[in-house]
């Protein structure tokens, strides 16, 4: 296992363009094993292209990610996923068509070892293995707390069941490393309040979790740590009563009210 | 109780060379399972990665002409003064070479496709199809081009000394492409609730999402694109030992647009919607024969049956029958059916 408190992913110096835009400039930081990290900024900050780089969707100008010393910059988001590094994405993703408990199954891929050969032979193994996923997949729906919908189609879920399902797809991939983002967008208090207890059972089973988050409340609630980007760039770094009172961050993000309550 | 039913199909499909003593029919049956198997293959590519092969005809073809050739034997000049020749060899030997270089070509063409997805898919493929009618109609050496492969062998299996059977009365071939097609299909299956099924569908309703769960799309679209040539390539080797002619035409766009309209009517990304559409698609030319209505009128038939089936079942055949079934059951009780 891995030691608490230590780096799991580290980020250095990176930069990503769009044409002439820098979208992440300079940007180096690290999430460490067990904890709670939350990306905060304003839109357009760089957060959600910093998940994006760091699971291979974009290419860095410059700079390197690594993974538990593995380098990830070049990698194909597949082999990302392989190390544990697994996201989930900002607008609602799930396999629409399919049931919740096919979407899970199909979360469950890098869990399942049948080779295209045995498949087509019918071997026991795999029918076996099919038993065994079956099982996985009930698990993970009893995690997020969607069993009972386990038989309909994920387009006919309400929203804030979509959410957890997206969750649920991800954990699938039994992440180290699970970066979220903007999960609760979207959600009523109480939504937001029940994916909070979501994220202390995700923490209490090993997984790291990086967040990307508007809903203040809950990154306040559940962060170990806060890094504020804005325009590209990481303008503070802290606890989240140390960001909290950071004029810095209240000016660029909160907004000049805040800094008067604050102060 | 599926099972129950699948037995009784199989049983009756068995039962047919029986009772059914004309052999027209049986010839009708014979070429509609051939072309079951092909749209059974292209299937597994349309319907599971949701990509259109337009040239699914090439495989087809690609395992006609291979076979027959390896069959027949040939010679031809790869350079003015050097001959490649390959003396006659079984025709069992041939059907496998025809599959085996099939599923050769889905392979080339699924790792081109390495990036390509949607409208590019359907451009590679259908190019490629082309480049090999072209290849068919002009390599005269090789393929006697126009003139057509003739003469090809019929399929004759055995154990030397012992006994030989020659597959060339009807009920004969009807067995044989019978018991490829349940081959196919069970394979199909296999591949289907497997985690290379999933990973197809994976990549058909959301490939980013796919991707982040560590799917690795391109190979299992490779691996679809390889099973299905391989099985189209089955199905056009079957069908040349069947007709025992073989030419240019096999490469007719018109024929991956029947199977297109056999899987898009039967219901794309169902296992039993190639099956349903090709029985259907296959036979009522004969039917529409049978009631001695003009060729004109009967492509006109046709077309109409094929824009209601889509203007009014535009998921196909069987996934309406299925909602219909399960509606009915559901009024008293739920049910709760097991993932399909």
């Amino acid at each position: 296992m891995s030691v608490q408190g230590a780096a799991a992913l580290s980020v250095e110096g990176l930069t990503i363009r769009f044409g002439g835009l820098t979208a992440v400039d300079n940007v180096s930081f690290e999430v460490r094993e067990g904890e709670v990290l939350s990306l905060i900024g304003p839109n357009g900050a760089g957060k959600t292209t910093a998940f994006n780089a760091i699971t291979g969707y974009v290419e860095a100008a410059s700079g390197e990610i690594r993974y538990r010393g593995v380098r990830l910059t070049g990698l194909a988001p597949h082999a990302i996923a392989a190390l544990g590094v697994v996201r989930t994405f900002q607008k609602t993703s799930v396999f629409a068509g399919q049931t919740v408990h096919a979407n899970v199954a199909i979360g469950l891929h890098l869990r399942s070892r049948q080779t295209p050969l045995a498949i087509l032979l019918g071997l026991p193994s795999v029918a076996r293995e099919e038993r065994q996923l079956e099982r996985e997949a009930e698990e993970v729906l009893r995690l997020v707390g969607l069993e009972a919908r386990s038989g309909d189609l994920a387009a006919s879920l309400p929203y804030g069941e979509l959410r957890l399902l997206e969750v649920a797809v991800a954990l699938a991939a039994r992440p180290k490393l699970l970066l979220l983002d903007e999960p609760v967008s979207g959600m009523n208090p109480a939504e937001t309040g029940s994916f909070m207890r979501l994220l202390a059972r995700i923490r209490a089973q090993g997984i790291t979790v990086l967040l990307v988050e508007h809903d203040m409340k809950m990154v306040m609630g559940v962060s170990d740590r806060i890094i504020c980007l804005n325009q590209g760039r990481i303008i503070a770094t802290g606890t989240p009563a140390e960001i909290q009172g950071n004029p810095e961050v209240v000016r660029a993000y909160l907004g000049e009210r805040y800094l008067h309550k604050g102060a | 109780m599926t099972r129950g039913i699948t037995i009784a199909w199989l049983a009756f499909l068995l039962s047919v060379p029986l009772w059914m003593t004309d052999l027209y029919v049986l010839h009708v049956l014979i070429v509609a399972g051939i072309f079951i198997i092909a749209a059974m293959s292209l299937n597994l590519l349309l319907g599971y990665t949701g990509q259109l092969s337009l040239g699914h005809v090439a495989f087809f073809g690609i395992g006609a002409y291979v076979s027959s050739l390896v069959a027949l034997g040939f010679e031809v000049h790869v350079l003015p003064d050097w001959a490649v020749r390959l003396e006659p060899k079984p025709v069992w030997l041939g059907m496998i070479l025809g599959t085996a270089f099939a599923a050769g070509c889905g392979w080339v063409i699924g790792r081109i496709s390495f990036k390509v997805r949607g409208a590019y898919f359907v451009i590679v493929t259908v190019s490629f199809a082309e480049v090999v009618r072209l290849v068919a109609l002009n390599w005269v050496e090789l393929t006697q081009g126009p003139m057509a492969l003739n003469n090809i062998p019929a399929l004759t299996l055995g154990i030397p000394g012992l006994f030989e059977f020659t597959f060339l009365r009807k009920p004969a071939n009807y067995y044989l492409v019978l018991v490829v097609t349940v081959v196919c299909y069970v394979l199909i299956r296999r591949l289907v609730h497997s985690r290379a099924g999933r990973a197809m569908i994976a990549l058909r309703e959301n490939e980013p999402l796919a991707t982040s769960v560590g799917v690795d799309v391109t190979r299992y679209l490779v691996l679809a694109t390889v099973v299905s040539a391989a099985m189209a390539g089955a199905a056009g080797a079957l069908y040349a030992h069947y007709v025992r002619i073989v030419d240019p035409d096999v490469f007719l766009f018109i024929y991956t647009v029947t199977m297109v309209i056999m899987v898009i009517a039967g219901g794309k990304g169902t296992l039993a919607g190639p099956i349903v559409g090709g029985l259907i698609f296959g036979l009522l030319p004969e039917v529409l024969r049978g009631f001695e209505i003009k060729p004109e009128v009967q492509w006109v038939v046709y077309g109409v049956l094929m824009i209601l089936v889509v203007y009014f079942l535009p998921q196909g055949i069987v996934p309406a029958v299925r909602g219909w079934w399960e509606r009915r059951g559901r009024a008293p009780q739920a049910v709760q059916e097991a993932a399909p």
